[in-house]
């Protein structure tokens, strides 16, 4: 039927890319334009006494230095705005985040004072310039410890730095059902702290219009809606239609261009000040100490077996890390995002989770990839894991038996989702048999008697994407709806112009909405052009996130096409004299006719011609054809995966050679293959990252220790074996594509699998469980201890 | 300080501080912005441009130092108006996502596959490894180095 869906269209928006002609916010110049640089705190935690900013203005070339309190001295119309949070859940404590500090710095990296000079080289001179007088405080950087008494307080009004406490399930009932299992298995362990290290750094352009009083604001945003909104509502004073936000093209994000950042308020700020368009570009060390990170939760866990493998019930208490400020998103990922996939793929009859979100003197952190999921993912793998290898099971024999069946969606778990569909049987069948399976364990007998050090991990997650629904999302604390506008505008021609809230800064939506849009018409994808990142040119966005776009973004599309294909009928009938009942829309030929009598038909074109002239119309009709739909989803999607992981390990370095890689995913109906398979591979390489390499490491005074590409370890392309990629498809019921979330199932399987294998490898040696990232020096020590009598 | 240089087959020359890296020379004075700026360590690679047939991360390299020297940034590939096969390579393997590792990604590829139209994996994956790409996991990056070695024939 469809000419475009389901088929591997190359992207329409490579050529740009490939040819250097991509428009992202540092490429822009424009006539006139200043150079900020931001001054940092080179301390986690500290009492600003003063700052002598005489020095950096004196020197040639310097526009203006300005200190956080001169941005609030602005008076009512022209003072900055506290940053706010956007997810809100009862009780919680909200400490202020000022753009720039005002009295205290609360981690390093935090802004204390801005430069503005006529070039970047100037601007970087003069903040060696500036004098702050520091009185240092004590730092805390632990998730949990930030609890302890007497621990610093990085926010007098957050007493023990608890911002909020967030529990989900019956604990009794949880209790209950692990003291009636016949094991119950305990684990505590750490999610590592990750950062996203989006390949383009964060950019912000702005320039005032002293005429219209407007601002328009070019940033690396995933949803500039969202930063007009805030930047209108809360931090610039400006209202919001004065406001217009563009993020062009956008180098990556992974969740952490997500959130309203100080330099997107700091930048127009500035530009309103000078009457000058301003500029800053991150340096890729302030985006190791500003850009908001991820995941750092410390986790007890129980879950409960019966003799057979039936799992009984999940126990889980977490410490979420928030860092120094409660970033745009960031209460939302360790609760609502976590402990509501604690059920996984499986019938768990009882599950209680609860999370203390706490302050620390560390880097913000907020989602990234996955958010929330891959912690659930892992965690609940990690102790599935555990229950085989205490029954003496083979993992994937004990997971099946708890599979939730194929005929029991739609699936109510203990912890509030309702799934909407999968056959996670035929996920297992699938994974099983393209990794070879059986032939892998075959393999790590043979290798385990002559003493290597094989493992096979195997994981099996779900994810909860295409956030939400409004009233569910508001419901728990969201300060937003979680819609999607799309706009679809046919021109005289029968040319078209798509205008989504969907923001794509890899995601290909640029084809893939395309796709959708010239199949419903039945028209040339080379006539739909798919413009996002506009707030000036999109009525309304959400933007891409939670893996949202095709589910909701690419839903509204659809139904503005239904709108428009309905108008057509109608013409089409008043011009063929025919009744609309009658009227065919050929979504292969882009035509209308009438049943029965093919010779009696009107094209796409045609139509969309007639609308224009406007001389021969329905009476009462519009001219005109153009449609916006604000779709709000019925519910989340369930995509489902199983991936297998081999690795070996050599004994003597500890290093960790992944030499096979299976995935199976289930990502409902797929519009582009190609892009589909890109989106999984890269997940899972950002997971394997998480379980081998990553880590955002803090010493005790609050000082990141791996603050640049030189210690953050991201994966390179040697740390790869070829990786096998397949899906199955059950269609999601609550979106008219069918389709559901692709963007971070990869992540969320990748840190599970591959944790797995490593510690299926050194099961062998007594080695029971190691926190991620699995590094040569970590195993090389855990198997040395092992060697003396004891696991780590 | 005056350098003088030839880009992508255009003579230029300007009046620069000699600190002025060569990646800010090529964006800011030349207005070629396609060569990108991903860290400030030299680990990314996202600035890779070739410098007299090498390929150089252009951060590490001052404006002065690429004095006389012959420059192709990733605008200067094309020829034309037709890709060059490893744009095309990238294009059609679906090896880019986000796009900004993208140019260096293919500078540092087209030297690598340079003489060697039958490159293997393992060469490539080594070859690369000074080149981050955060999006595609390396596996499509890793396919279309491959075909675009074998289109180029062992010709750069």
């Amino acid at each position: 039927m469809s000419r475009y869906m389901g088929t591997s269209v190359k992207r329409v928006e490579d050529p740009r890319f490939l040819q250097g002609r991509a428009k992202y916010v540092a490429n822009l110049s424009l006539p006139g334009m200043a150079y900020i640089a931001v001054k940092r705190s080179p301390l986690a935690h500290a009492t600003i006494r003063g700052i002598d900013t005489s020095q950096a203005e004196a020197l040639d070339g310097v526009i203006g230095v300005f200190t956080g309190q001169n941005l609030l001295d602005g008076g009512a119309s022209f003072a900055c705005g506290a940053l706010p949070c956007g997810f809100t859940p009862p009780d919680i404590v909200t400490p202020a985040h000022n753009p720039v500090a005002v009295d205290k710095v609360r981690h390093v990296g935090d802004a204390v004072a801005v430069v503005v000079a006529e070039s970047p080289y100037i601007a970087e001179d003069a903040l060696d310039l500036i004098d702050v007088d520091l009185d240092p405080l004590p730092a805390v950087v632990d998730a949990r410890g930030a609890m302890d008494d007497g621990a610093p307080l990085v926010h007098d009004e957050a007493p023990n730095n608890l911002s909020y406490h967030w529990p989900l399930g019956d604990e009794e009932a949880t209790n209950q059902a692990l003291a009636d299992a016949d094991h119950v298995i305990e684990l505590e362990f750490i999610n590592q702290r990750l950062i996203a290290n989006a390949m383009e750094p964060r950019a912000c352009v702005a320039e005032w219009d002293e005429a219209t009083e407007s601002m328009t604001v070019w940033t690396t945003t995933q949803n500039p809606h969202t930063i007009r909104l805030l930047l209108g509502a809360f931090t610039l004073g400006i209202p919001e239609q004065k406001i217009r936000v563009i993020a062009p093209d956008v180098g990556g994000g992974f969740g952490s261009k997500i959130f309203h950042y100080p330099e997107e308020v700091i930048t127009p700020w500035v530009a309103r000040a000078i009457k000058r368009p301003a500029k800053w570009v991150a340096t890729r060390s302030e985006s190791y100490v500003t850009d908001a990170q991820g995941r750092d939760h410390v986790t007890r866990a129980k879950i409960g077996v019966t003799n057979d493998g039936m799992i009984t019930g999940l126990h889980v208490t977490t410490w979420a890390n928030n860092g120094a400020y409660l970033s745009t998103f960031a209460p939302l990922i360790p609760t609502a995002l976590y402990i509501t996939l604690l059920s996984g793929v499986y019938k768990i009859p009882h599950i209680f989770g609860q999370t203390y979100g706490t302050l620390t003197n560390t880097v913000p952190v907020d989602a990234y990839r996955g958010a929330g999921r891959p912690e659930a993912s892992y965690l609940l793998e990690t102790m599935v894991d555990l229950a085989a290898r205490k029954l003496d099971m083979d993992p994937v024999e004990l997971r099946r038996k708890n599979l939730i069946p194929s005929d029991e969606f739609p699936y109510q778990t203990p912890v509030a989702l309702v799934y909407d569909s999968g056959n996670y049987q035929a996920l297992f069948d699938r994974a099983e048999d393209l990794s070879g399976y059986e032939a892998l364990r075959n393999e790590q007998e043979s290798a385990r008697s002559e003493g290597r050090l094989v493992g096979i991990g195997f994981a099996s997650c779900i994810e909860a994407s295409g956030p939400a629904p409004s009233a569910v999302a508001v419901g728990l604390g969201a300060a937003i709806g979680l819609f999607e506008s799309g706009t679809i505008r046919v021109h005289p021609t029968g040319k078209v112009t798509v205008l989504t809230g969907s923001h794509s800064h890899g995601q290909g939506h640029e084809t893939t909405f395309a796709q959708i849009v010239a199949d419903e018409f039945g028209i040339d994808i080379e006539d739909v052009d798919i413009v996002h990142g506009d707030t000036d040119r999109i009525p309304y966005g959400v933007g891409t996130y939670g893996s949202r776009s095709a589910a909701i973004g690419g839903s509204a599309l659809v139904k503005s096409a239904e709108k428009i294909r309905e108008k057509l009928k109608k013409i089409a009938a008043h011009q063929l004299e025919a009744s609309v009942d009658d009227m065919v829309y050929d979504q292969d030929e882009g035509t209308i006719s009438v049943a029965g009598s093919p010779e009696a038909v009107k094209t796409f074109a045609e139509l969309a011609f007639a609308l224009t002239t406007a001389d021969n119309l329905p009476e009462g009709m519009e001219p005109g054809l153009e449609e916006t739909t604000f779709y709000d989803p019925a519910n989340f999607t369930f995509p489902a995966s199983a991936h297998v992981a081999k690795v070996e390990i050599d004994a003597k370095t500890g290093e960790v050679d992944l030499q096979s890689y299976a995935a199976v995913d289930d990502v409902g109906n797929v519009i582009n293959p190609m892009i589909v398979e890109g989106q999984i591979l890269g997940g899972i390489a950002q997971g394997v990252g998480q379980a081998l390499w990553e880590h955002g490491i803090y010493d005790e005074d609050g000082q990141l220790l791996s603050g640049s590409m030189l210690s953050y370890a991201i994966p390179r392309a040697d740390g790869f074996p070829s990786i096998a990629v397949d899906r199955i498809e059950t269609p999601s019921p609550h979106n008219p594509l069918g389709v559901k979330g692709a963007g971070e199932m990869g992540t969320i399987a990748a840190t599970a699998a591959v944790s797995s294998a490593v510690l299926d490898a050194l099961a062998p040696l007594g080695i029971t469980h190691m926190n991620m990232p699995l590094t040569p020096e970590k195993i090389q020590r855990a198997i040395a201890a092992a060697g003396n009598g004891g696991g780590e | 300080m005056d350098v003088s240089m030839t880009v992508n087959g255009k003579e230029v020359s300007a009046d620069v501080e000699p600190r002025t890296l060569l990646t800010d020379f090529v964006r800011n004075n030349l207005g070629l912005t396609g060569t990108n700026i991903g860290c400030d360590t030299s680990q990314c690679g996202s600035c890779t441009v070739h410098m007299d047939g090498m390929a150089v991360k252009s951060c590490t390299v001052l404006a002065v130092q690429a004095d006389g020297s012959d420059i192709t940034t990733i605008e200067g590939l094309a020829s034309n108006g037709q890709l060059h096969p490893m744009q095309q390579a990238f294009w059609d393997a679906h090896g880019l996502q986000c796009g900004f590792c993208t140019p260096g990604m293919i500078m540092a590829s087209v030297k690598i596959a340079d003489g060697n139209p039958g490159i293997t994996d393992e060469d490539v994956r080594h070859g690369l490894e000074g080149n981050f790409c955060r999006c595609t996991g390396y596996e499509n990056i890793i396919k279309a180095v491959k075909m675009g070695a074998a289109a180029m024939g062992g010709q750069s």
